[in-house]
């Protein structure tokens, strides 16, 4: 049988808020155990929440970002569940009027074509705290400087079919949400983690089989991974006719496989109901137009002005605004160089392999796009060749200076001289005669091939310096 | 000195006729001496105390000093005292000692009032007879082997037994009404919102509120004034300014218009409570107020709906009692599930386990619907009769019990028999409104009290039409007899 999957993504995203969401603790990352936790977040007796309203701000950002509809009265519910690093025993969440509702959410997949994906709702919560279980002896440790951190959990519609699908959906949102500035969108530190529903059914079918839930899987790679472990699961169990449990599972990334979670980890009833310490969120026209007027451009926006603007393939458009900080970067580059072709290319291929391989941000770039266009510019008023800018590119990472005070320091500026050109050329056409002889009894295809030979020669001779265009011009006219 | 109310004792140390130290000390002595015979106190801070007092006599001697300032006022335990144990009643917190103060004892502390100690509650607040307590019942100051009721039971029998001047109670479903009543005492619940609940261990948030049990309603109206206010850390506290309680006491009550509703005075209503009401409604219509007969259709549900909520609200409040970071940890758990088994089972009392079953039934998949949410829309129900009732009436009247206290172990194996207790009461919490009680007789030599129901922020009228009554009257000047024993 052909199966096809069906996939629904919840994302719990960290609001990059700088207190919690219902008290007045930092949310800074890495600080010592319980450092970050007030009575409010260790629920103490007697202690109340206190709504961050930046993190209703945040949320609100967000569906206006999506174009979807903004709960003008949303609810906050306690649900219910025990464990250490939930100190009140529930978790305040929203179940059934979340403040972001319905929208759309458009993604483009690396062939070009876009496909619409439904987000159902997006609703604020907490984070919970951590269980730390090494370096205790057989005893638990409870952290609870997360535990309080503002969530907005946002859930899709079934809508992808493919593992890349997802994949290119969550890059997206991290894209938009880092663009909107609403969280640091920082992978490693838990900022953006994702739960995975799946299930399987025949291609061309259009019900819905039974799904699993593959919980907190926390890395786009991972996300494609667990999706393919979990289609060839299932596919295998439906194949023997058998039928796929709806069940709760985790990814492992060490083992590469998802495996269900003990019964005792999922609780079945968590008994929502609307949390009695805290009022509705009511938010008006007002509040929100205000939001609105704040919208910068967003990814997708950006992405299409790109295109037409700068003449960049969608590919590019969509490389060079993944980020805020990428697309800044490129636009100061492209602005000062005046040339945004040249520009896509040296910040798409130098410097963000460069980037890559050294695993720094762009934001941390050691070439700034001021040194960037300055180097650029040496190129197009042909001071310098492209090749010999690859090394002034090395050396300006390096910290050596700007473009022009390398090529200076270390003369690279191209030799466009006609005399010294044509006294290099002279030399080596005085040092070659077999090889003018064969250029000479040569046809046209295999004199091309026979020039590039005494182009190779005077460059190595002007250490790469020569004018390419001039010396080409210099030996056609010499050689006959 | 002990007799006086607070509104005299302030008097009495403006004018230097004694100190708050001689004032306190006072208190402390006859805690000592009498408490043996009621349980009313479950911490006393001696030392603490008169370091309070010994600030406020400094404050006193400046002539900078409040209607509060030096007054000694015993605090229900459910309110959290900086470095002072807070039990709330239960075996639970028997060890926990907060590292705050709410915000009620932070109000007073303001005010320049004396902590003079915690009293006995039943568990949690839940409870009409404090009879659930950890630490033992309560027994009635106007005969020791009835109940006090509750849950505010030590607050009420310890200015009963005058071994305060003042105290803080709370009332979630009658808690600071009903122990007012069964111990002759003036007692004001205020409206939802009003006094801040922080730092108050929570049983059902959306009615639980903190009020005065006093005197007189002018020393409840004292107390009131310190307590009540806007707190931007509880989000359901009232940003509607408070007025000066004191200001409107001696208003007239001419024109003022009293419903009766026919429903608290059917059957079920002890018929000599019923005399006492009458005539203490008599008492009202000749200071100008008139008397019209009301309704309350939805009375009936009351119960039923109170027990779905307030136990739904309370089986997730008390969660955080798990063992994990404060309170009581059973020994040598051997996994998560037994910690949280054990602990809660050793922690919590039978009324407590009840209740936390009860919501939790009520809140689960499947009979949500058909409980909580219910329970939710006849709540509405229930406050749109009063908010109709305000329509033709200023103030509601009534008997704030079905009959006097009645005694110790006569409906403790009776849950249900005890959930009658509030039939009168619970409906203030449901809608929000302020209730006060006040004693207005005797039957078999057991206070009775009448139960004043406002408008919403309406206390500043309760507290005028209890203040005339007691102009005229005289009960709440009886004081019961000295122990046996004594």
């Amino acid at each position: 049988m052909q199966w096809e999957s069906v996939i629904g993504l919840e994302v719990h995203l960290q609001l990059a808020t700088e207190s919690k969401i219902f008290s007045g603790s930092a949310t800074t990352f890495g600080a010592e155990p319980n450092t970050q936790a007030s009575a409010v977040d260790l629920a103490m007796p007697g202690m109340l929440p206190v709504l961050n309203e930046k993190a209703v701000r945040y949320a609100v950002l967000f569906g206006l970002g999506i174009g979807a509809e903004i709960g003008k009265r949303s609810v906050f519910d306690r649900k219910n569940y025990f464990y250490p690093d939930s100190p009140k025993g529930y978790q305040i969440s929203q179940f059934l009027d979340p403040i972001v509702g319905r929208g759309d959410f458009k993604i483009q997949l690396e062939d070009g074509s876009t496909r619409n994906i439904g987000i159902t709702r997006a609703h604020l919560e907490e984070d919970a705290g951590k269980s730390l279980h090494e370096d205790f002896h057989g005893q638990t440790g409870i952290d609870l400087n997360r535990a309080g951190t503002p969530l907005l959990e946002i859930v899709t519609e079934p809508d992808f079919r493919t593992a890349e699908e997802a994949v290119t959906y969550l890059k997206e949102l991290h894209s938009l949400v880092t663009y909107l500035g609403i969280s640091d969108g920082n992978m490693a530190e838990g900022s953006m983690r994702c739960d995975v529903n799946i299930s399987l059914r025949p291609v061309g079918s259009d019900t819905l089989g039974t799904r699993a839930e593959i919980k907190n899987v926390n890395s786009f790679r991972f996300v494609e991974k667990a999706i393919r472990y979990e289609f060839n699961r299932q596919a295998d169990i439906l194949d023997d006719g058998g039928t796929v449990a709806q069940e709760t599972r985790l990814y492992d990334a060490e083992r590469d496989e998802t495996r269900a979670m003990r019964s005792k980890e999922v609780a079945n009833d968590y008994r929502y109901f609307p949390e009695p310490d805290l009022l509705p969120v009511v938010i008006d026209d007002a509040y929100i137009e205000a939001l609105r007027g704040q919208l910068p451009e967003l990814p997708r926006q950006k992405r299409e002005r790109f295109a037409s603007e700068y003449d960049l393939s969608p590919y590019d458009a969509g490389v060079l605004s993944a980020t805020r900080a990428m697309a800044d970067f490129y636009e100061n580059v492209a602005s000062a160089c005046n040339n945004p072709k040249m520009a896509a290319n040296w910040v798409q291929v130098e410097l963000l392999g460069r980037l890559n391989r050294e695993d720094v941000e762009i934001s941390a770039s050691p070439v700034s796009p001021q040194a960037l266009s300055g180097l650029i510019k040496r190129i197009l008023d042909n001071s310098i060749s492209g090749k010999i800018a690859k090394q002034v590119f090395e050396a300006m990472w390096q910290g050596e200076g700007s473009a022009d005070e390398i090529i200076a320091a270390r003369g690279l500026k191209q030799v466009s001289d006609s005399g010294q050109l044509e006294s290099m050329v002279d030399e080596i056409i005085a040092t070659n005669t077999a090889q003018v002889e064969q250029y000479l009894a040569a046809d046209e295809v295999r004199r091309k091939k026979l020039l590039g030979f005494f182009v190779g020669q005077i460059m190595k001779l002007s250490k790469g310096q020569a004018n390419p265009q001039m010396v080409n011009k210099l030996l056609t006219e010499k050689l006959v | 000195m002990h007799t006086k109310t607070v509104a005299q004792l302030a008097q009495g140390l403006q004018q230097k006729e004694f100190s708050s130290v001689e004032l306190t000390q006072c208190f402390l002595e006859r805690i000592d001496a009498l408490d043996p015979f009621y349980n009313s106190f479950i911490s006393v801070n001696p030392s603490a105390a008169l370091a309070a007092a010994a600030t406020a006599d400094e404050q006193l001697t400046r002539n900078n000093a409040g209607p509060l300032t030096g007054i000694p006022i015993a605090h229900k335990d459910i309110f959290c005292t900086s470095g002072m144990r807070t039990s709330c009643g239960s075996r639970m917190l028997d060890n926990f000692v907060p590292p705050y103060d709410a915000t009620v004892i932070r109000n007073f502390g303001t005010a320049g009032a004396v902590i003079l100690g915690k009293t006995n509650m039943d568990e949690f607040a839940m409870g009409s007879s404090n009879e659930n307590s950890y630490y033992g019942p309560v027994n009635n100051p106007w005969d020791t082997s009835l109940v006090p009721g509750g849950s505010s039971g030590g607050s009420a029998a310890a200015v009963a037994a005058m071994l305060a001047p003042a105290a803080t109670g709370t009332d979630t479903g009658g808690s600071i009404r009903q122990p007012g009543a069964f111990c002759g005492i003036t007692g004001l619940k205020p409206t939802y919102g009003r006094v801040s609940r922080l730092g108050m261990v929570a049983f059902a948030s959306s009615l639980d509120q903190a009020g005065p049990l006093a005197r007189s309603a002018e020393d409840c109206a004292i107390l009131l004034g310190a307590m009540a206010g806007y707190d931007k850390l509880d989000s359901t506290s009232s940003e509607l300014p408070c007025p000066n309680y004191r200001a409107t006491l001696g208003d007239s009550l001419e024109g003022l218009r009293i419903g009766l509703p026919r429903e608290f005075f059917g059957d079920g209503l002890d018929p000599a409570t019923g005399v006492a009401i009458d005539a203490a409604l008599k008492e009202l219509e000749a200071l100008g107020a008139s008397l019209v007969e009301v309704s309350l259709p939805h009375s009936k549900l009351t119960i039923p709906t109170y027990y779905i909520i307030a136990p739904a609200e309370a089986s997730t409040n008390l969660s955080r009692f798990d063992g994990v970071r404060y309170g009581h940890r059973c020994v040598e758990p051997k996994d998560l599930h037994d910690l949280y088994t054990r602990t809660r089972e050793e922690g919590f009392g039978d009324e407590v386990k009840r209740r936390i079953l009860v919501g939790t039934y009520a809140l689960s998949a499947g009979y949500y619907d058909a409980y909580y949410k219910k329970a939710q829309q006849v709540r509405r129900l229930i406050r749109q009769d009063y908010l109709d009732c305000f329509e033709q009436v200023d103030i509601i009247a009534g008997p704030t019990t079905p009959g006097p206290a009645f005694a110790l172990g006569e409906k403790s194996n009776d849950p249900l028999a005890m959930y009658l207790e509030d039939v009168y009461t619970l409906a203030v919490n449901l809608a929000g409104l302020p209730g006060m009680s006040i004693p207005v007789g005797f039957v078999q030599d057991k206070p009775v009290g009448l139960q004043l129901i406002g408008q919403h922020f309406g206390e500043a009228r309760l507290l005028n039409v209890a203040h005339r009554y007691q102009q005229t009257t005289d009960w709440h000047l009886a004081h019961p007899a000295m122990p046996k024993g004594e």
